[in-house]
């Protein structure tokens, strides 16, 4: 069942604190995936200390965060990465992360087994190693495969198997179920951005709008699919996708990107959408009182999409996704299952895509399956 | 009165094995009920959010009073007692069933 409306507007104007937020943990990555949203490879020299991370998280728990996303990068090469979610579950606040397994053996999986309110979310993007490597880089399928092996011997319960929907893959999600089956994992499907390098790659591997269509009714008949609500821009096609059902940027979540900085979602990374450091006077001063943030509570106008009737349903669509296509942000969302996004973006033949900024690609290195 | 989403990570998300509870014992008035020792109640202007920390589920609280209940409940015999402490008899059937849904979602626990 997903949001009533009158609570939907109430979150649309925030909350005193976020219901989840995601952490960047490190910049820092060993694979250099063609979409990432976060455009990682190097590490930040201006990182967060530990004692700082330790800092954030006593804040996050006393502001009654129920649980935080930790991403990348690479959250495991941090090489506290188990002392902090260790010290976040201590403090209340539930932990789900996401990796790309290569730093998953036997004895982390372990580790990880043996902690209460964590999940584990492994990423692949192909139900093959050519799919998936064609995005992730050679020898990544293998290495998320040996890490869901690893879980599911120490007995790790119901890991989640963190797909990245694209043009390739769409057509293989029984296939990911049939692999999430086979290791008693659950599948979570979610939609790509044009963030990060995926400014580059969007074009060419956003589903197309026939696929969008078959992707809903698939996940319609998969209701324990997660989909970490990020599929909105798709109930317009029939009943409302399970969530919330509203873009939650600045209003119910956040970013903090691994120096502290505070944007607005994970998918705008980007000078634009950046509300603050947590660096300076911590993260609720920002979350409570910055600008842009409360620039986003604003009561939005539905702009292009006002004479559209299923404007209620997908409430215009994606930030980021208009954001990085170069739409403004009251133009419907590029994947509009009407097409309506297709035409604005015909319409600004020339405009000019933003670039993520940071950007901590380094050159691309093939991963190798020995790490 | 409430009503829950399952499968939004970005906002919430589903349960996890990890700690899957038995079938959860079947709401009566008579019987004891608590709010869950996993779950966080974080109050709200419009009520309160309630996160199940084993099962991963986030519940709106679409009221404010009901939010009271639930923090008070377990200081009660019976949830009848609480109801009649805390509710105006018209409305005590719809918190009823408001508490029923909380404990088919394992948001309580009975003892």
């Amino acid at each position: 069942m997903g949001a009533d409306s009158l609570l939907r507007s109430r979150f649309e104007r925030g909350l005193d604190a976020p219901i989840c937020l995601t952490w960047e943990l490190t910049y820092a990555c060993n694979m250099s995936c063609s979409h990432c949203l976060s455009a990682s490879g190097r590490r930040d020299p201006r990182e967060l200390t530990t004692d700082e991370a330790r800092t954030f998280i006593d804040e996050v728990a006393a502001m009654q965060v129920f649980y935080i996303n930790v991403g990348g990068g690479e959250p495991m090469i941090r090489r506290d990465f188990f002392e902090l979610i260790g010290y976040a579950v201590a403090q209340g606040v539930g932990v789900k992360f996401s990796t790309n397994g290569t730093r998953i053996d036997a004895g982390a999986a372990r580790r990880l087994a043996a902690m209460d309110y964590l999940d584990v979310q492994v990423s692949l993007d192909g139900a093959d190693a050519a799919t998936n490597d064609r995005l992730r880089g050679a020898g990544s399928y293998a290495a998320a495969r040996r890490a869901m092996e690893h879980l599911a011997d120490a007995a790790f319960g119901e890991f989640k198997i963190s797909v990245v929907v694209t043009r390739e893959n769409v057509t293989q999600l029984d296939d990911f179920a049939a692999i999430a089956a086979h290791y008693g994992a659950q599948l979570r499907l979610t939609r790509l951005r044009p963030s990060g390098r995926g400014v580059d790659s969007w074009a060419d591997l956003h589903p197309t709008r026939a696929q969008n269509e078959m992707l809903y009714h698939w996940l319609v008949g998969h209701p324990r699919v997660l989909t970490g609500d990020s599929f909105f821009h798709l109930s317009p096609l029939g009943a409302p996708l399970d969530g919330l059902n509203l873009c939650g940027a600045g209003r119910v979540v956040c970013l903090v990107d691994p120096v502290g900085d505070v944007y607005a979602c994970p998918f705008v990374i980007h000078e634009r959408f950046r509300a603050g450091t947590i660096r300076d006077g911590g993260f609720a001063e920002v979350w409570r009182n910055s600008e842009l943030f409360g620039e986003l509570r604003e009561p939005g106008s539905a702009g292009a999409c006002s004479a559209c009737g299923s404007y209620d349903a997908c409430r215009g669509g994606c930030l980021a996704a208009k954001f990085f296509t170069g739409l403004e942000l009251d133009d419907p969302d590029p994947e509009c299952v009407f097409g309506l996004g297709e035409q604005a973006l015909m319409a600004h033949p020339v405009a000019i895509r933003p670039r993520s900024a940071p950007d901590h690609s380094r050159v691309r290195i093939p991963v190798h399956s020995a790490f | 009165m409430t009503c829950s989403s399952k499968r939004c990570p970005s906002t919430v998300s589903a349960a996890s094995t990890k700690a899957v509870a038995d079938d959860p014992r079947p709401f009566t008035r008579s019987g004891h009920w608590s709010l869950s020792g996993e779950v966080s109640l974080r109050e709200e202007s419009f009520g309160a959010l309630a996160y199940h920390h084993g099962t991963r589920r986030l519940v709106f609280v679409k009221s404010p009073l009901l939010t009271d209940v639930l923090r008070r409940l377990g200081d009660y015999e019976t949830v009848d007692d609480a109801l009649d402490a805390m509710v105006e008899p018209k409305e005590r059937d719809r918190f009823a069933n408001a508490l029923a849904s909380l404990a088919k979602s394992e948001i309580l626990s009975g003892c």
